[in-house]
């Protein structure tokens, strides 16, 4: 075991980990760790844009921001927080561009924009164009951007160690943050880093479903790191599905198809979306268009034999435009589906594709204990954060947002907050948890195969707790989940080596899904409302007297060492914005 | 909503199975195991609209939890998945089974050049290290604009194809000078320069053409297109390698 100490700790090198790298690397001594290369993480993926009241093409301010914000997270949204998303967007993207992101340019120069799914003029009057893209590559081009000047700030990476454990010690009567616990790949050596701030950054949890644009590598590590250490996570039965993934794969296809004239048809060529959202029509919020697509599909108008899926149709498109514009998602479509979009319709279906909850955080990024405590020295920003901006429902490029505007708040806090607070003891004995855990896999004997619990689990969520839920179909995930975690004791990896050693990382990825599946279907049990992306077939309307509320869900362990999940609620932060009836 | 599954028995009544058997030979290394690489094949049933990382997947989690390769996007664009199959370079995640013949043993080994550190892993710091001692990063001079600084989208086109490239090593991999000679920074470090070179915002060309005018820059470039041949992204590597050697000329960028 190998101790280190820095000012300053970040887990992950995505864009909301290297964001909050520049800023804590100029202000504290700073490491960040990164289960993969910086260059690997799933922001990568993101492809259509980032928003931002620019108004470089036409009237735009950041209070409509604001609005669409807050109506597209179905009211669950914290409105301070949005506020602050949508007024520092446009800062945001500008440091970007000063920092060499190739942005697509207007006739006059500046940054262009296009329209995205649920972004209006005037609280809804019609579509505006406030994303900034950079083709349909903007996720990769702002990964590397940032990575770039990383290199340029002489940012310290430790590539390829996993954090497994997140430490906290009490002083005081004060848990406070005291450093965290990783396992290094290369080697199969432990390392506990002590550090004044510790800043999560990890990305989401998205591989507990099977059909999902998320990564293979996206297992909620920072969540369940610290979940099991007794600290809440909030809101996570609201998770986004994506309208248009490829048919059965999952890939996303950008939301900027449909900014860019992309209609959605079903078997009959009919455009539907003009039924379900008479104003916004292809381009309404995210749970919208899932729902309508998959009430499609229900109705017998799906395509195909199996009648499971519909169509993207960017035929009438001039192919300059698709090559322009769209070049990466025409590829796929190209390469996974032998389909060639001048010409034929790609055929799509919802796919997993981000987690509205995670680490409670205020916006500083400082992690919440509880409703109101703060643990000094602990941090999360991006989509294993829950601030929150996203509320029920997030918007399309507000996730590239979020991750620039609270990296950087929580780079600065954390890095601030390290300049003047003392050093907080480790733990006696700090990495026993993480040295049982991987000592207990490699050594298993048990029958139980990681593959096979993980198939299962991302089958019944897929069943389960998709785009429709109801009380019977989260009961039977809930038993399934149970029935997985009691597997999983007996689980055994074949390489018991050192070396490179992902069959058992594998493992462990799998223990945080399952306990971060039982946390989400739990919330979603207990929440007999419909809101944003939780949508419960048996209690089909919103509930605002009820549920008006954030799900705050906690570890308990009883005496007897039973897990359990205990849940607690959280006001909504409302300011200007009322509750009103969600149309599109 | 569910996704149709179908089980077992109802997929073997199905007269017409999309899968097929396929032999993956795959070059296999662990120095806890044994100093030497050897090759063993895995004999698999797939869809062959399936990835060769799916093939890879299914021997990992079905038959041999040793088998090591990184992976994670699975779909093109996080660039963790170069190796060589069938003795070129490719991502496995954008390699179609039906696209690279099944119909005999599909050799798959570690791409050349980095050292082999397990299976399909290689030692990336030498290719990191050349891509950072390029500069690879905007380089201004003088107080910054408020707002944006402009750029006419043509200035922006000049260097868009060198935007897209994903760090994933296909292409310097696939080099012959730089399996000879692991000095040479390689088309990917060249590639990224490129793109900052052409980039009208940026000041620090001239620097950075005099670092690729040393010995073990652009002109240990002999032109074979393998780089561009490999590179999963469709960048013209190739030509902007000669891009780069024309500016050193003309010094003009």
């Amino acid at each position: 075991m190998k101790i280190h100490k820095y000012d300053t700790v970040i887990v992950g090198a995505g864009g909301a980990g290297m964001r909050a790298a520049i800023e804590a690397t100029k202000r504290s001594r700073t490491a960040v760790l990164t289960k993969l290369y910086p260059t690997r993480s799933h922001t990568g993926a993101a492809q259509g844009g980032m928003a931002a009241a620019l108004a470089n093409v036409e009237e735009d301010n950041w209070e409509w921001h604001t609005f669409d914000t807050v109506k597209g997270g179905d009211y669950l949204v914290d409105q301070d927080a949005a506020e602050i998303l949508a007024k520092e967007a446009i800062d945001a993207v500008l440091d970007l561009e000063k920092m060499g992101l190739p942005f697509n340019r207007t006739p006059q120069g500046t940054i262009d924009q296009r329209r995205f799914g649920g972004h209006s003029r005037n609280h809804g009057e019609a579509p505006v164009r406030r994303s900034c893209y950079a083709a349909d590559r903007t996720g990769h081009m702002i990964l590397q951007t940032l990575y770039q000047n990383c290199v340029k700030e002489g940012v310290e990476f430790f590539n390829e160690f996993y954090v497994l454990d997140q430490l906290i010690t009490e002083v005081d009567g004060v848990r406070q943050s005291a450093g965290v616990v990783a396992y290094e790949l290369a080697t199969g050596e432990i390392h506990v880093f002590q550090a004044k701030s510790v800043i999560y950054a990890s990305g989401g949890t998205g591989k507990f479903f099977k059909v999902t644009s998320n990564a293979h590598t996206l297992t909620g590590d920072g969540q369940a790191a610290c979940y099991r250490r007794g600290l809440p996570l909030e809101d996570m039965e609201f998770f986004q599905f994506h309208p248009t993934g490829i048919w059965r794969m999952g890939i996303l296809l950008t939301e900027g198809a449909r900014g860019e004239g992309g209609i959605l048809r079903n078997k009959d060529g009919e455009r539907f979306m003009e039924k379900y959202a008479p104003v916004m029509k292809d381009l309404a919020s995210r749970d919208v268009v899932s729902r309508s697509i998959y009430t499609e599909i229900r109705e017998g108008r799906g395509c195909g034999p199996e009648g499971d899926h519909v169509f993207l149709d960017l035929t009438h498109l001039p192919p300059e435009q698709l090559d322009a514009k769209l070049p990466d998602i025409t590829e796929f479509a190209r390469t996974y589906l032998g389909i060639e979009p001048y010409t034929d319709p790609i055929p799509i279906q919802p796919t997993a594709h981000y987690a509205m909850g995670g680490i409670p955080t205020n916006v500083e990024g400082e992690v919440l204990a509880d409703n109101t405590t703060v643990v000094p020295g602990l941090y999360a920003a991006g989509e294993v954060a829950c601030v929150s901006v996203h509320g029920a429902n997030r918007l399309g490029t507000n996730s590239l947002l979020d991750i620039n505007v609270f990296g950087k708040r929580a780079g600065i806090a954390a890095a601030d907050y390290a300049a003047d607070a003392e050093w907080v003891d480790l733990p006696e004995d700090p990495a026993a948890l993480v040295e049982e855990q991987i000592e207990r896999l490699r050594n298993s004997t048990g029958g139980e195969r990681v593959a096979e619990l993980r198939r299962e689990l991302q089958e019944t969520m897929d069943a389960n707790v998709m785009v429709f839920r109801t009380e019977q179909t989260i009961k039977t995930a809930v038993e399934k989940i149970t029935e997985l975690r009691e597997r999983y004791r007996n689980v055994s990896v074949q390489d018991k080596g050192k070396r490179f050693n992902t069959d058992l990382l594998e493992a462990v990825e799998l223990g945080n899904l399952l306990d971060l599946a039982e946390v989400m279907a739990v919330s979603a049990l207990a929440r007999k409302e419909s809101r944003g992306g939780h949508y419960r077939e048996d209690f089909p309307n919103r509930d605002d007297v009820n549920f008006m509320r954030h799900t705050m869900a906690y570890r308990e362990v009883g005496a007897d060492g039973t897990e359990t999940v205990r849940l607690d609620y959280k006001p909504v932060v409302q300011t200007r914005y009322q509750p009103m009836e969600r149309k599109y | 909503m569910a996704t149709p599954v179908l089980d077992k028995a109802e997929a073997e009544a199905q007269p017409a199975s999309p899968y097929i058997t396929v032999t993956f030979r795959i070059r296999r290394f662990d120095p806890e195991v044994s100093a030497e690489a050897v090759w063993e094949d895995f004999r698999i049933e797939i869809d062959p609209k399936e990835r060769v990382l799916d093939g890879l997947h299914k021997i990992k989690w079905d038959v041999d939890g040793t088998l090591t390769f990184r992976r994670s996007c699975a779909h093109g664009i996080c660039g963790s998945d170069a190796m060589r199959i069938n003795g070129k370079n490719r991502l496995a995640c954008k390699t179609l089974i039906k696209d690279i013949n099944p119909d005999k043993p599909i050799t798959i080994e570690a791409i050349k050049g980095l050292t082999v550190l397990k299976d399909l892993i290689v030692d990336m710091e030498p290719f990191f290290q050349a891509y950072r001692d390029v500069m690879p990063f905007l380089v201004t001079t003088g107080n910054e604009p408020t707002r944006e600084r402009l750029q006419s989208a043509e200035d922006r086109e000049r260097f868009d194809d060198t935007t897209k490239c994903i760090l994933c090593a296909a292409c310097t991999s696939s080099c012959p000078v730089f399996w000879n000679d692991g000095q040479y920074f390689g088309p990917a470090a060249i590639v990224n320069a490129h793109r900052f070179i052409f980039d009208s915002r940026d000041e620090a060309g001239e620097q950075r053409l005099e670092i690729l005018n040393d010995k073990d820059g652009v002109w240990r470039c002999r032109t074979t297109f393998n780089c561009t041949d490999a590179c999963p992204r469709g960048i013209e590597v190739t030509k902007a390698i000669q891009e780069v050697k024309r500016a050193l000329i003309t010094r003009r960028f």
